[in-house]
């Protein structure tokens, strides 16, 4: 030990302090265990073909079904549409703010972005309802009052920051010398950007695609309020579609009985988001890091 | 042949240029659209009655006391409990682990924690605090579930708080004879002060517009009393604003724009303090 530990008080101040850091493990492992004890009451009901191979989720109706299929393409579409949105526009705001933009408009954009990032999810919700889905409509009348078009856009608009700050901050660590480089090749500014720069951050924009994915899988007010609430096994982005997040949402607002199929049921759908946003979450770090170690 | 390939850049760079111009015109609308609905639906219903009004089930009468009493002790309860927790995580990630093995583990699991949705603290939440601590849908399991929703941003912008501290410091404390732990304490943390307060004002923005786990949690939405302490029912502005949101009469929408303004407003309030405390900082260095 180093000489600063000396006396019981100094001790004790250090365990207090490492309870502190391992406190994230213990709730890691909580959410686990919560979540794993339900799903195995689940499973001790429903068996896992009901679950893989039928193609309905109808757990609050009289005629139960728990195909979790339906929840998923909701997922899938709500997050295609947002990734759609925010991955383009995100590395193209980002570009343009590392390698063209000149500081004037820099100083002007980046509050832009802070602005829009400080909003809560609850307010996106409102404006998809409220704007977004009316503003649709002029294209496509037929498109009902909830609908998986309208959320996923303005998920997208919602983690367009997220986006541009991460893919951003990968083109700023790129060495000035291979712009240099690209430059005394007789390569202009724009061949420069798109050929040269790009690429060498192409681990930060796919670390920051990953980390939207996953906010995506877990975004749960948004579809809520903008989605509609009818689990369905299409991919048509202009219905109403439920995702796994909503459905669980929708289930806590009720007033299902603790210990019912039903309430065991988002805890099941809560383990596969939580799996889902995990093995996200380390691909993430991982390729980051893989991408800082090349450097 | 070299003008032709000119011709072909200029045709990208003109692409790019029309391509980010209109990514920013889709943010600009976006907020414009935004704040331009919520005057024009919620606008008229903000004044004194609004404010000082309980839930209702006419539109007209109903008011968002009950739900800013909530947010604020939801608020501030968590922001007790997780600071200290957040800072101290920091504090030994940053001055007393040894960097290895063990304190990459720790930093993984803070970062995924990071990542985990929020509903899944709601219904972890229910699960722990509600049921196996038997705490009921009160104050107290609100603001323990959205103390660990904001635990890993704390301990995030505390580190680098830490961080920035200049190492002279720790130097020149140790080699006055003081511990370890006397450096962090009437040293470290009070350098690194500033950076922890802003850090913890963005902790309270993510509280006071999470809506998602105390939605889980069951937080009520139909409240004629302020909470009066930590065993009292409670609701926040975002499950109100919810709840609104989902009624079919157009009365309830505008109260569902009325109260996002307060809570904008809210928002704005702290992040001018955030950015005082920031400024006032660095004119002091």
């Amino acid at each position: 030990m180093g000489r600063g530990f000396h006396g019981a008080r100094e001790r004790l101040g250090v365990v207090a302090l490492a309870c502190c850091a391992w406190l994230s493990v213990g709730v890691t492992a909580a959410i686990a265990i919560a979540l794993l004890q339900e799903t195995i009451l689940f499973f001790g009901q429903v068996s896992f073909s009901q679950f893989f191979l039928d193609t309905e989720w109808t757990p609050l109706f009289w005629d139960k079904h728990y195909g979790i299929w339906p929840l998923v393409c909701g997922t899938v579409i709500t997050t295609t549409v947002s990734l759609a949105v925010a991955i383009p526009a995100g590395t193209i705001i980002a570009l343009f703010l590392a390698e063209w933009a000149p500081r004037v408009v820099r100083m002007m954009v980046k509050p832009l972005l802070e602005i829009l990032s400080g909003i809560p999810t609850i307010v996106f919700g409102y404006f998809a309802v409220s704007v977004v889905t009316p503003v649709l409509r002029a294209f496509f009348p037929s498109i009902p009052g909830f609908n998986a078009l309208s959320a996923g856009i303005v998920m997208g608009i919602m983690m367009l920051p997220l986006v541009a700050t991460l893919v951003e901050d990968a083109l700023t660590v790129v060495p000035q010398s291979y712009r240099e480089a690209s430059y005394a090749l007789g390569a202009g500014r724009f061949t420069t950007m798109i050929r040269v720069t790009l690429p060498a951050a192409a681990g930060g924009v796919t670390a920051a695609a990953i980390l939207a994915l996953s906010r995506a899988l877990g975004e749960t007010m948004i579809v809520t309020i903008a989605a509609g609430q009818q689990p369905r096994l299409s991919l048509n982005p202009l219905q109403a579609v439920e995702t796994l997040t909503a459905f669980i949402a929708q289930v806590v607002m009720g007033d299902t009985p603790y210990g019912s199929i039903e309430h065991q049921a988002i805890f099941v759908v809560g383990s596969l988001l939580f799996l889902g946003t995990l093995t996200l979450n380390v691909a993430s770090i991982w390729i980051r890091e893989r991408f800082a170690m090349d450097r | 042949m070299k003008q032709k390939e000119r011709v072909h850049l200029n045709g990208g760079e003109m692409l790019f240029r029309v391509a980010a111009a209109l990514s920013f015109l889709l943010c600009i609308a976006t907020l414009g659209a935004m704040a331009a609905d919520l005057v024009v639906s919620g606008g008229g219903r903000i004044g004194w009655q609004f404010l000082t009004g309980v839930s209702s089930r006419l539109p007209d009468k109903a008011g968002v006391l009950p739900a800013l009493a909530g947010t604020v002790w939801v608020t501030g309860v968590a922001m007790i409990v997780a600071l200290p927790l957040g800072v101290g995580a920091a504090v030994y990630l940053e001055e007393l682990c040894r960097r290895g093995r063990l304190s990459r583990i720790l930093e993984i699991f803070i970062s995924n924690l990071a990542g985990v949705p929020a509903i899944l603290f709601g219904m972890v939440g229910l699960q722990i605090f509600v049921r196996w601590c038997g705490l009921g849908r009160t104050v107290i399991a609100g603001a323990l579930t959205m103390a660990l929703v904001v635990l890993p941003l704390i301990i995030l912008v505390s580190r680098e708080a830490i961080r920035a501290v200049p190492r002279d410091i720790r130097e020149a404390s140790l080699a006055l004879g003081a511990s370890k732990m006397q450096t962090i304490w009437y040293q470290v943390i009070p350098a690194a002060l500033p950076g922890i307060l802003t850090g913890a004002i963005l902790g309270v923005c993510r509280i006071i517009g999470e809506a998602a786990p105390l939605l889980a949690l069951g937080a009520l939405t139909y409240l004629t009393k302020t909470p009066t302490g930590l065993n009292s029912p409670f609701t926040t502005l975002p499950i109100q604003i919810f709840n609104w949101i989902s009624r079919p009469q157009i009365g309830f929408h505008r109260n569902a724009a009325a109260a996002i303004i307060v809570l904008l407003f809210l928002l704005f309030l702290l992040n001018v303090t955030a950015i005082i405390i920031r400024a006032r900082s660095q004119s002091s260095r």
